[in-house]
């Protein structure tokens, strides 16, 4: 089993115009900083994105915005970024604004194979218009609940320390955030690693992601991994 | 009447041993830094964190480590990182005791708009929905009135709702303030503020039983 690719540009070489993509992150953490640097070489143009944030104006998503790439982005939070503000406004990009929670079990549905999930995320709120509600018992009393679909992605780019020739991932310490159900969701997942160790190098007990969820992993190289708030507190 | 550090202070009074606590970003983030010594509370961070620990010392900070308002932080012993889902997972099932966030407003009946302004830019409610949706406890931190003087303690919010019937206290600059089936019902007045102000900063139902005593804040 063999999954290693030589870099970015031949892990999406496949990528097309009007793709679906999910990309892993929460803000600058953890987001596939090669994969999205390939995507801009490429040029590839109507993506949706499926991805908590959006980045900023000049680094991770907000890359492929400058570059008119993006047709429309699904994320819980997209603030701090001012030429998406710009195309929002103007029309030339679309933006479907969901709960945090529901974004990250839309993708767990998708990599367990399941079409759907309930959530009280949105209940009573405009997040509820147009959706199927049910109601359950939990704890003795009625509640409401949405239905909320399954994502349906085509590609889901991931980004893990440690990775080997399986594609089984370790992640590390909140850079973890959406990358494993990204990963489990994806038809071809796509994993770049900072650090692709040789097959059995890695823990079996340590693995976080199952190398059966990806298809293609490779050894990405530059890492900028900005750091997007620094707060510090003197000695 | 209190100051942002005030309200953080006051806040921090609710908090027990053996909590584990949410906090939002603004007010409630100050919350961590007047929970009394020797308790025992574990932060989370909505992003993967349980255990959350203070900003780093300058040129410790770690890119792969911040919490959900993207700040660089550090970790606390006993503390663990986990994915998203999962994240939100002992959120929706109830294991976090304890949620604390901002509002624009809060409606008599416990209803909470926090996340749009219509006519501005939005950004988007993050995790706001699922904590308010799930929390079993929720605490708001806010000011009493708005930049125009407006009262946002209201019988019906105006602005989009985050979540419905969700909020069981209000610490604001002014007064302590509990959700009940009847209305708002007030607990305690910040240091030399009157119960006349504090009704004319309420424009929802307020409810004054018997002496309300003055806040005790250390």
């Amino acid at each position: 089993m063999n999954k290693i690719v030589k870099n970015a540009d031949e892990a999406i070489k496949d990528i097309g115009d009007n793709t679906t993509l999910m990309l892993g992150g929460f803000g600058l953490c953890g987001i596939p900083e090669n994969c999205i640097a390939a995507l801009v070489k490429k040029g590839v143009k109507g993506l949706t994105c499926i991805s908590n944030n959006a980045g900023v104006d000049d680094f991770g998503i907000g890359l492929m915005l400058n570059t008119r790439q993006v047709k429309k982005m699904i994320s819980s939070y997209v603030g701090e970024n001012a030429e998406f503000e710009r195309q929002l406004l103007s029309g030339e990009l679309e933006v479907e604004l969901i709960p945090q929670g529901t974004l990250a079990t839309r993708c767990l549905a998708a990599g367990y194979g399941m079409p759907a999930i309930f959530t009280p995320a949105g209940v009573g709120t405009e997040v509820a218009i147009g959706k199927e509600t049910r109601k359950f018992m939990v704890e003795g009393t009625e509640k409401e609940f949405l239905m909320e679909m399954a994502f349906d992605a085509d590609f889901a780019l991931v980004k893990a320390w440690k990775g080997d020739p399986f594609g089984n991932l370790i992640f590390r310490e909140t850079a973890r955030n959406f990358n494993p159900m990204m990963a489990m969701a994806g038809k071809i997942t796509i994993a770049e690693v900072e650090e692709l160790v040789p097959a059995g190098a890695l823990d079996p007990d340590h693995i976080h992601t199952p190398g059966i969820f990806v298809h293609r992993i490779f050894q990405g190289i530059d890492y900028e991994k900005r750091i997007e708030q620094k707060t510090v507190r003197k000695k | 009447m209190l100051d942002k550090i005030g309200i953080a202070k006051r806040i921090a009074k609710e908090i027990k041993d053996g909590y584990y606590v949410n906090l939002g970003i603004g007010i409630p983030t100050l919350v961590a830094n007047y929970i009394p010594q020797g308790m025992n509370v574990v932060l989370q961070s909505e992003n993967g964190l349980l255990g959350m620990g203070p900003f780093p010392f300058e040129g410790e900070e770690d890119a792969d480590l911040i919490n959900a308002g993207k700040q660089t932080i550090t970790t606390v012993p006993g503390s663990v990182f986990f994915d998203s889902a999962m994240s939100f997972g002992m959120i929706r099932s109830r294991k976090v005791h304890l949620t604390i966030l901002g509002a624009m407003e809060v409606s008599e009946k416990g209803d909470i708009a926090n996340w749009k302004i219509p006519g501005k830019m939005v950004k988007g409610m993050g995790g706001a929905m699922d904590l308010v949706a799930s929390a079993k406890n929720i605490i708001v931190a806010m000011q009493h009135v708005n930049k125009a003087g407006e009262s946002k303690l209201l019988s019906k919010c105006d602005l989009p709702l985050t979540g419905v019937g969700c909020v069981k206290k209000i610490v604001t600059e002014l007064a302590v303030i509990d959700i009940t089936p009847d209305g708002f019902k007030l607990l305690e007045r910040a240091p030399g503020v009157s119960i006349e102000e504090i009704k004319n900063a309420t424009h929802g139902k307020l409810i004054i039983e018997g002496e309300i005593p003055e806040m005790v804040i250390d």
